[in-house]
């Protein structure tokens, strides 16, 4: 077990982050919000020349058989960029979900022809895995809603967990509601008598665990960005007739900021190497805060620009504080810890 | 050499000594054989092999004597890697066996009343008088002085060129004449440090380290390893300052409440975090890639240290206090005594082998690139600098 990362998975992110510096900057991704969230050309090139969509799958169903810590490192790099493309919707937790049925669809998946949801809110967590749902299923065919599903609004196939089974459903109405991440939507999932098919048994808790494992990652990949831009923009800066960064109230800022973002990179590595449901609480207890606590200082510190509408630092502070709430919020998983790490709470 | 080879020697080596015989006899032969500190160089109490393989000496020889970590700490942490950074072949012979050993313990004579974190502004005068130097001077903070039989020391051998450049580093004969250690008491009671006068100290040339006027150079040595040696041991998970606040949880349950355990929860989460990022640093090290997240370690082991101490006295709802009776400590013990003790103690750790003010500047400007603010000191003579 290591926290450092391969030459495999650097070679990985500099072809993920090559691709998205020239066809997703922030402008861009600014620029599409508003319409059509989504960049399904740059989801094409990312699943089909670089093949992100099949890492998790195995190579016999037409997957590239990799490891949960190659996958990180393209979360990491979609994060920096907060790229509007479903890779963590359908590529990771929708895929999770539909490995252990060996399911044909994981080769449509592997391929990116094909993406899918999973029709789980994104507020649920592996302590309360039916958060936001009330499907049910009777004679085969599903009737319910679940809130707040996002990539549902993308996915060709909607992947829905009922009393430890999952199906695939058809006629379910995705309605997009008003989302903070403008740049991941979520929608309400209605489905009233729709026809399932039964793909095989789901352990929703462990697919939401293992999602949580790599969400940090991507939170991770926000707070890096976060960081590295306020760093440009105060030796950028001049105020008083010196750079705002050389003054010592905003060193110190910087310097907790980045001793912050240290130890998420440790944590996120960790909860790959070792995805035990200690490690994913700790990384999610302190990525996801580190995420909105590092998008809250680079708003602060570029001062009145932080502030416009122009200026992408809101994507990325859209995009931590919606991630702070996915899968389990910080407290949820310190919550956890109480059993798992053997502090228990008062008799 | 691998982690095969090396238990192959310790191996060896335990079927040659006895750990139930003499415990200064059995430490030398360890020094000599190599495996005191592995990654030092042959006949230096090492075998010139990766760092890493440290610890599987140290889990092999686990139920043997050991050295003393505490009261050698600044010998080992500090000293040991500035001579042999930086000192002569028969200084390294003369000072590393019986220091590892703990046959001499050594301090650290750096800070002084009017150059704490401004370190290069010290005033500690040498000058050469033939084969000698004389030194006369005052330093302050000084642990462990009231041991040590030698001392790092920082004095100014040039008063006319700009601070950085005037200054020689010495190792310092702490029973030679004019030595004076006077103890200062502390806030938790007890005295772990001193106020050392030096007057008129002649202290041969062969126990300069580096050359005349190089002096802040080979103090950077002395630094950066005195912040690694304070917060980048390697600690189990709940272990460090941690430790002792979850055995008081476990043993009193009948304190807790809902916000003191949401506030722990918190606490052990920062301090899981920071034992991986310690892990993640030594497995940089090892693959050869030093990263710059030693430069934080120091800080996040001083904030954290301060929350839980300060966390486990309102745990405990103990206003009292062990013992205020003034002593002087045989080492420091930062877990040692009760939770008052600690959360006294642990303030010094913002402190001690710099602030952490300083810390933050060190990772703004060395790490994160950003502009130092503007100097007014750099380029003026330290005669010329208003003290």
């Amino acid at each position: 077990m290591t926290l450092l990362y391969s030459e495999v998975e650097e070679e990985l992110r500099a072809a993920v982050r090559g691709l998205l510096a020239d066809r997703c900057p922030p402008a861009a991704v600014l620029k599409r919000i508003e319409s059509d969230p989504y960049d399904l050309d740059l989801w094409k090139t990312l699943a089909g020349e670089i093949g992100v969509a099949g890492l998790l799958i195995p190579e016999e169903l037409g997957g590239a058989g990799a490891s949960a810590s190659e996958v990180a490192v393209v979360l990491e790099e979609l994060g920096r960029a907060v790229a509007p493309v479903p890779f963590f919707t359908s590529s990771v937790l929708a895929t999770q979900a539909l490995l252990p049925t060996g399911d044909a669809l994981l080769g449509e998946l592997a391929e990116g022809r094909t993406t899918a949801a999973l029709a789980v809110s994104f507020a649920a967590s592996p302590y309360r895995p039916l958060r936001g749902s009330s499907v049910r299923i009777e004679d085969g065919r599903l009737s319910g809603t679940v809130t707040g599903v996002a990539g549902a609004d993308v996915a060709d196939v909607l992947l829905v967990p009922v009393d430890g089974d999952l199906y695939t459903a058809e006629g379910a109405a995705v309605e997009l509601v008003p989302s903070l991440d403008l740049t991941r939507p979520v929608a309400t999932v209605t489905f009233e008598r729709a026809r399932a098919r039964r793909v095989g048994a789901c352990d929703l808790a462990a697919v939401l665990r293992s999602g949580a494992a790599l969400l940090a990652s991507e939170q991770l990949g926000v707070a890096e960005w976060c960081l590295e831009s306020t760093l440009a923009y105060v030796k950028e800066r001049h105020q008083f007739a010196r750079p705002v960064g050389s003054f010592q109230a905003i060193k110190h800022r910087l310097a907790d900021l980045w001793l912050d973002v240290v130890r998420a990179r440790a944590a996120a590595r960790n909860a790959v190497a070792d995805p035990s449901p200690l490690s994913v609480a700790v990384a999610q207890s302190w990525n996801a805060a580190v995420a909105v606590h590092a998008a809250e200082e680079a708003l602060q510190l570029h001062g009145g620009i932080g502030m416009t509408w122009e200026h992408p630092v809101h994507l990325y502070l859209k995009r931590a504080k919606a991630a702070e709430i996915a899968l389990g919020t910080p407290g949820d998983h310190r919550e956890a810890l109480s059993s798992l790490a053997g502090v228990p709470g008062p008799e | 050499m691998n982690e095969a080879e090396i238990k192959e020697r310790v191996a060896a080596f335990l079927g040659e000594h006895d750990p139930g015989g003499d415990r200064l006899a059995f430490l030398r032969a360890r020094f000599d054989a190599g495996l005191a500190w592995v990654w030092f160089p042959e006949g230096l109490g090492g075998l010139g092999v990766a760092r890493e393989l440290q610890q599987v000496v140290e889990r092999e020889l686990s139920g043997t004597p050991q050295i003393n970590t505490g009261v050698q700490g600044i010998g080992l942490g500090m000293a040991a890697p500035t001579i042999l950074a930086f000192g002569t072949e028969e200084q390294k012979r003369r000072f590393l066996r019986p220091l590892w050993t703990g046959e001499e313990i050594w301090c650290q004579l750096f800070s002084e009343p009017g150059a704490g974190s401004d370190l290069a502004t010290l005033a500690t005068r040498a000058v050469r008088d033939g084969d000698e130097w004389v030194v006369d001077g005052q330093k302050v903070w000084t642990s462990g002085a009231h041991h040590a039989r030698w001392g790092i020391l920082v004095t100014r051998t040039d008063p006319d060129v700009p601070k950085h450049r005037g200054m020689t580093y010495f190792v310092c004969d702490m029973h030679a004449p004019g030595v004076e250690v006077r103890p200062l008491r502390q806030i938790t009671g007890e005295a772990e440090f001193n106020e050392v006068f030096l007057t008129g100290v002649r202290l041969p040339d062969d126990l300069r380290l580096g050359e005349v006027g190089d002096g802040w150079r080979v103090a950077q040595t002395t630094l950066m390893n005195e912040r690694v040696a304070i917060g980048g041991a390697p600690v189990r998970r709940g272990g460090g300052m941690v430790g002792p606040v979850l055995d008081a949880w476990h043993a009193h349950p009948e304190l807790r409440t809902h916000d003191l355990h949401q506030r722990l929860l918190a606490l052990w989460v920062e301090a899981e975090v920071t034992r991986l990022s310690g892990t993640r640093l030594r497995e940089q090290l090892a693959a050869g890639h030093p990263g710059p997240e030693g430069s934080g370690m120091k800080l996040s082991f001083a904030k954290l240290n301060q929350a839980l101490s300060g966390f486990e006295v309102e745990f405990q709802r103990d206003l009292g206090y062990d013992d205020w009776a003034f002593r002087r400590s045989e080492d420091v013990d930062f877990y040692g005594r009760g939770p008052g003790y600690r959360y006294l103690r642990a303030k010094g750790n913002s402190i001690e082998g710099g602030t952490s003010e300083i810390l933050r500047n060190i990772i703004a400007e060395r790490v994160l690139g950003l502009p130092s603010e503007p100097r007014v000191d750099k380029d003026v003579p330290w005669k010329d600098l208003p003290r």
